[in-house]
């Protein structure tokens, strides 16, 4: 690995505190480093913990909820650890995030013009005329026509796509290092979400900053990142470049996402759910957590957790059976 | 809402229900209210028998002591002990405030409830009426009332019954028009019930939590009225012992006996605290979930 | 951005039929009792001559309909009638009082909110925790003590053992109304705060827990600056409604406190009325109470319609 990477998270484990009782483990031992520039998606279904560990980076996780171990550095500090106003001095000139719904990520009772300048105003110092000239600046480079107009608008006066590019212009404002989102393409409309996607990859490569990527939607990491871990209860369980891991996936959960999805090559693909459910985080079992559903698993798999271990260049996964899975791949 | 679901919904509820209520002596805030409006019941009942002197009989001679061994708390201008006026005096505001709760909430909120439950121009002519009662602060109708209406018990029910039933009117319609789209007013009404059996049998129930808990706190409201009108002369006039007048007659002294103004003003404090926490904790007993 | 402020037309419209019922009520307290009022009136100095004389000089000799439509033209000209006390005309005594307590009210307002809004916003940032009980504490006491009595103990406090502040009176210049209403604008001001504070917590909490403050932080804002920036003017709007339902309730506690103050306002007019038996003065300080309140009403959804961009009033029917 050449460049000094920007963003290390080493063994993070957040849970969720329970008066009386061990807290419930919510993201388990995650491991992942974000070079600069670099595009970073983080997958998995609902409730898998991707959330959580964008908002552990970001220092907004929510009440009762807390990072048990492990460290998160940006540039080679702890962000963890950090007093707490150095740590807000870095959100939005060296971290910033976008959220998944902009109706309620936006405060309903400020002009979107202001809230976009008051990044740079709090950081960069910037005058009030200074920052709002930005701020249209920025509208217009996130594709919002008739900007000056529309920095006067409430937001609950835009649409659902021009509302997330005021999230990605805000985020953007003071030129961030390192760009966290969260879902932001989901709650928009199908033939938005392409343009709001393309818009993000061209500011990124822009500003040059490395983008962290959570989504459900493996069509998007597809598209938008060039690595990414895949998460299930709380752990990953599989890393690697995009493209190979989705073109031979190491890990019997990546297989059952990749083949319950639909394909646009291959449309007459019969789409196989995966069986069960997700585990219950109160209650974990000993062992590897997708073992009930994993067509693959034997009873060393429910006594032992498989751990992270590389399996190729570049590539890790947490199994067992690897190899009757690259078995069955190729027959 | 399928049926699955909505019976899931109506099971989790009634579970919910059932747990709140068996932890009711758990509850810190009900058990306070409780027991400080249990004690003040108890002072107000057993009046003749725990109160040292006779509340209206008066000593001349013996007027405007300090507080003292004979006298706890001292003698007012007409040498009246002061301890025992306050004794007697919870008697009345006590039993007036329970007592002038129940007209207002009965008559507030079977017409809020017809408001609501049947819309259209009864509704807004209802709810008209109630603006114009709003509009009126609440002090001045109930003291010009009891002032045209003369003093005595009476007019405080009177006066009060004229101005707090609109308060119940708006909040038994409001919860009315919410129960109204309810799915099980809706299985009630293709069931074939009257109108009339809906509101009572169904409707009813849901919506009259919200107005006792209002009516727990307006029951403080009403002995305050009651005090404050005491304290101007109307309503509850002299000799009879009632906290409003008792403050009124200390006002005077207030230089030399400080106490006479200030202890029965803390009388209605401690009424006014017993009883929030009482409907607080009835609040949470009735519908946790709506209290913040 | 005023096309949102078109609905004032019309809910002035709206509220002619309310001033109308209020007029309808004034006009009746007269009436309330069965028998002449005139008797009622002159109370125990009746004498079937003076009865006679009031009957006919009041109209009393008319038809209902026709008193109340020579009450309410009578009222449209501007003629109260004249105080049976003071001799004069009941307009000019209103309208002479009236500044006085239209400062008062406005005063313990400003004062309400200096009180209300630390406490509420100390209780919203650690909910559970013992700055929150401290508050609950303090609004349960506040709401549980009659108004009058605050404004004693408060003079008793601060006026006659420690004398900082006068005991009662108006005086004379600007500056001095200032000071001689500290007292009684404090006193109305703890007297409203339990409700303010009630509000104005839940509903901060409820803001701290939405995701624009998430998105705030994310932008690096804390404390103070979040508070004033975010929380307050979202925190408000809620409250606004809750303030101006109840500012009914403060003028009229108003009336008392003016009286144990002796501060020479409609509400000490209005009880020396009451205790004169001055009927027309009793009438008059009603109505212009009463209309207040109704403007009262009408300046709070405009309040309301400024702070909150999302509300627009002027499409909704008839609340």
């Amino acid at each position: 690995m050449a460049p000094e990477p920007l963003l290390r998270v080493r063994e993070l484990s957040i849970g969720l505190r329970r008066p009386g009782s061990d807290p419930v483990v919510l993201v388990e031992h995650a491991n992942f480093e974000i070079a600069p520039g670099e595009r970073f998606g983080i997958v998995g279904e609902s409730g898998s913990g991707k959330s959580m560990t964008l908002r552990a980076v970001a220092g907004l996780l929510p009440k009762g909820v807390t990072v048990l171990s492990g460290t998160v550095e940006y540039a080679g500090r702890d962000l963890l650890t950090m007093p707490a106003s150095k740590r807000r001095a870095l959100m939005g000139p060296d971290i910033a995030m976008i959220f998944q719904e902009p109706m309620t990520a936006l405060d309903p009772v400020m002009r979107v013009g202001e809230q976009i300048a008051e990044g740079p105003r709090r950081h960069l110092g910037l005058s009030r005329a200074d920052a709002h000239a930005l701020a249209i600046d920025m509208m217009r480079r996130t594709g919002i026509p008739d900007a000056e107009r529309r920095a006067r608008a409430f937001p609950h006066e835009l649409s659902g796509g021009l509302r997330q590019r005021v999230m990605i212009a805000m985020a953007l404002s003071c030129s961030p290092k390192v760009i966290l989102a969260d879902e932001p393409t989901t709650a928009l409309d199908v033939t938005v979400q392409h343009q709001v996607l393309k818009l993000l990859e061209r500011l990124c490569d822009e500003l040059d900053a490395a983008l962290v990527f959570v989504t459900h939607d493996l069509a998007v990491v597809n598209q938008t990142c060039r690595d990414l871990a895949v998460m299930y209860a709380g752990k990953i369980v599989e890393r690697g470049p995009v493209k190979e891991v989705f073109a031979a996936p190491r890990h019997p959960y990546t297989k059952g996402l990749l083949d319950s999805a639909p394909d646009f090559d291959r449309p007459k693909r019969q789409l196989i759910p995966i069986p069960g459910f997700p585990p219950n985080l109160a209650a974990r079992e000993p062992g590897c957590p997708f073992r009930p559903r994993c067509p693959f698993a034997t009873p060393h798999c429910a006594a032992v957790e498989p751990p992270l271990e590389p399996v190729a260049p570049g590539r890790r996964s947490a199994c067992f059976e690897i190899d009757r899975l690259i078995a069955e791949e190729v027959a | 809402m399928t049926t699955p679901t909505a019976a899931l919904v109506a099971f989790k509820q009634r579970r919910a229900k059932t747990r709140s209520i068996k932890a009711w002596y758990r509850n810190g805030t009900l058990m306070s209210g409780i027991a400080i409006v249990g004690a003040l019941v108890l002072i107000a009942v057993f009046a003749p028998v725990i109160a040292p002197y006779d509340p209206i009989e008066q000593h001349l001679s013996d007027a405007l002591q300090p507080p003292n061994w004979q006298h706890l708390l001292g003698t007012d201008k007409f040498g009246r002990d002061v301890l025992s006026r306050l004794i007697w005096g919870a008697r009345v505001d006590l039993r007036i405030g329970f007592l002038a709760v129940l007209i207002p909430f009965v008559f507030g909120s079977i017409l809020g409830g017809i408001a609501g439950y049947f819309g259209g121009w009864l509704d807004t002519v209802i709810m008209r009426i109630v603006d114009i009662f709003f509009a009126f602060p609440f002090y001045v109708i109930v003291i010009a009332l009891v002032f045209v209406l003369g003093s005595g018990e009476a007019s405080i029910y009177l006066a009060i019954a004229a101005v707090s039933w609109v308060s119940y009117a708006r909040i038994v319609r409001g919860e009315v028009l919410v129960a109204k789209q309810q799915d099980y007013v809706a299985a009630a009404r293709l069931g074939g019930f009257s109108n009339a059996r809906i509101l009572v049998r169904h409707i009813g129930p849901n919506v009259l939590s919200q107005a006792i808990i209002y009516g727990m706190s307006d029951i403080v409201m009403d002995i305050m009225a009651i005090v404050t009108l005491g304290y101007l002369g109307l309503g509850i006039e002299p000799p009879t012992a009632e906290w409003g007048g008792m403050i009124a007659d200390g006002q005077e002294f207030i230089t030399t006996l400080w106490q006479q103004a200030t202890i029965p003003g803390l009388a209605v404090v401690v009424t006014s605290l017993g009883l929030s926490l009482l409907g607080d904790g009835i609040s949470d007993l009735i519908s946790p979930e709506r209290r913040k | 951005m005023t096309h949102r402020l078109r609905f004032v037309p019309f809910r002035l419209l709206q509220a002619i039929p309310v001033v109308f019922g209020v007029t309808f009520i004034v006009f009746f307290m007269a009436h309330l009792l069965p028998g002449n009022p005139a008797l009622a009136l002159l109370g125990n100095q009746a004498t079937p001559a003076k009865v006679a004389a009031l009957t006919t000089s009041m109209g009393l000799d008319k038809p209902l309909w026709l008193q109340y439509l020579l009450f309410l033209g009578n009222l449209l000209r501007g003629n109260l009638g004249d105080s049976l006390s003071y001799q004069e005309p009941v307009l000019g005594l209103v309208l002479n009082a009236l500044p006085v307590t239209l400062l008062l009210v406005c005063y313990a307002l400003v004062l309400s909110l200096v009180i209300s809004i630390p406490l509420a916003a100390l209780a919203a940032a650690r909910p559970g925790r013992m700055p929150d009980h401290s508050v609950r504490t303090f609004t349960l006491l506040g709401q549980g003590m009659p108004q009058f009595w605050l404004g004693i103990m408060l003079i008793l406090l601060l006026a006659v053992n420690i004398k900082i502040f006068p005991v009662g009176g108006y005086g004379d210049t600007a500056l001095d109304h200032l000071y001689y209403l500290f007292l009684p604008a404090l006193t109305m001001g703890i007297a409203m705060s339990p409700t303010v504070i009630r509000s104005l917590r839940s509903s901060m909490i409820s803001v701290l827990e939405s995701e624009y403050i998430g998105t705030a932080r994310s932008k690096g804002a804390a404390g103070a600056e979040l508070f004033r920036v975010h929380v307050l003017r979202n925190a408000a709007i809620p409250t606004v409604s809750i303030v101006g339902v109840n500012l009914g309730y403060l003028v009229g506690g108003s009336l008392i406190i003016e009286h144990v103050f002796a501060i020479p306002g409609l509400g000490s007019l209005m009880v020396n009325s009451i205790f004169a038996r001055d009927f027309p003065m009793i009438q008059g300080v009603a109505l212009f109470v009463a209309l207040f309140v109704v403007i009262v009403g009408i300046l709070t959804d405009i309040v309301y319609t400024l702070l909150d961009p999302r509300v627009d009033l002027s499409t909704k029917a008839a609340a």
